[in-house]
């Protein structure tokens, strides 16, 4: 039997580095909904706090402003789109390459986007320069498919 | 974040018990570097036995101690990495030059 759950959800908070817990708790909640393993839900709390972060300390550096997340479930797969109004990045393909980043004096290490791309299924990002930046990010919720398809088997072992 | 100093050893054993994100690691940090200046130890492992959470900002941190350790004569060590900490820092490279070490969970 196939549940069909559809929700969406949308979360706007400032951009203060103590929302980041907020942010990455709240979407794990939501995510919850589609039976993740523990290791998928640790997965996408990873990459909603690497986004929410980049949201805060690049778009937004010390400026306050509001960081934006939507989050939406289909029946095996989340998607989440976060996004500021900040500075935006020049060179979207430079950003994301492993070890780049434009803050190495606080000690940042330019493995967000690459932390974020090994953790999801895909990433995508959209950003002008002066206007913001918005990473969508998509999931497929592997346990639910699995748990379905080891119920179909042993309903037909039992057929049979 | 508990520490112990064994002073024979000249070994400081940090145990983070904090989620490290960007927001906690100013305070761990700030804890890690006073204690090591003030012991100036000749190894410094990082127990990650409690942590239940940790993004980028924690490869930044252990960077961070790695070369300040360092600077003072000292070596770096990661003890009790769960697999996803533990993909993190392989992700970044930084096992290369920290080893992961034994140390029996307290
Ligand atoms: N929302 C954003 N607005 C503006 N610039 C951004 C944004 N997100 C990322 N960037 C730019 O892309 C670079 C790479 O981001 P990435 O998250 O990979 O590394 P980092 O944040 O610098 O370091 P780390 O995430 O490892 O702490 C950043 O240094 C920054 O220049
Ligand atoms: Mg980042």
């Amino acid at each position: 039997m196939k549940s069909e759950i559809e929700n969406e959800m949308k979360l706007e908070f400032i951009s203060k580095s103590a929302n980041e817990a907020f942010a990455r708790i709240t979407v794990a909640a939501f995510a919850s909904q589609l039976d993740p393993t523990i290791e998928e839900l640790a997965d996408i709390k990873t990459a909603v706090s690497e986004a929410v972060t980049n949201c805060i300390i690049h778009g937004y550096d010390k400026k306050q402003g509001i960081v934006k997340i939507f989050a939406r479930l289909t029946e095996n797969e989340i998607i989440i789109e976060i996004s500021d109004k900040g500075k935006g990045i020049e060179n979207i393909d430079i950003a994301k390459e492993p070890l780049y980043t434009t803050k190495p004096n606080l000690e940042r290490s330019g493995m967000g986007f690459t932390i974020m791309e090994s953790f999801m299924d895909k990433v995508d990002v959209e950003s002008v320069v002066g206007l913001g930046t918005k990473v969508t990010m998509r999931k497929v919720i592997k346990n639910k498919v699995e748990n379905e398809e080891s119920d179909d088997e042993f309903e037909m072992i039992t057929k049979e | 974040m508990e520490s112990k100093f064994y002073e024979e050893d000249k070994l400081l054993i940090f145990k983070i018990t904090d989620e490290i994100d960007d927001f906690s690691v100013q305070k761990i940090r700030r804890k890690a570097d006073y204690e090591i200046e003030r012991y100036m130890p000749k190894k410094v492992i990082f127990d990650f036995n409690s942590v239940t959470f940790m993004d980028s900002a924690g490869i930044g941190l252990i960077i961070g101690r790695y070369k300040f350790v360092k600077m003072l004569g000292g070596t770096v060590e990661l003890a009790n990495l769960t697999s996803s900490i533990r993909k993190i820092f392989e992700m970044s490279g930084i096992l290369r030059l920290i080893p992961i070490t034994n140390l029996e969970v307290s």
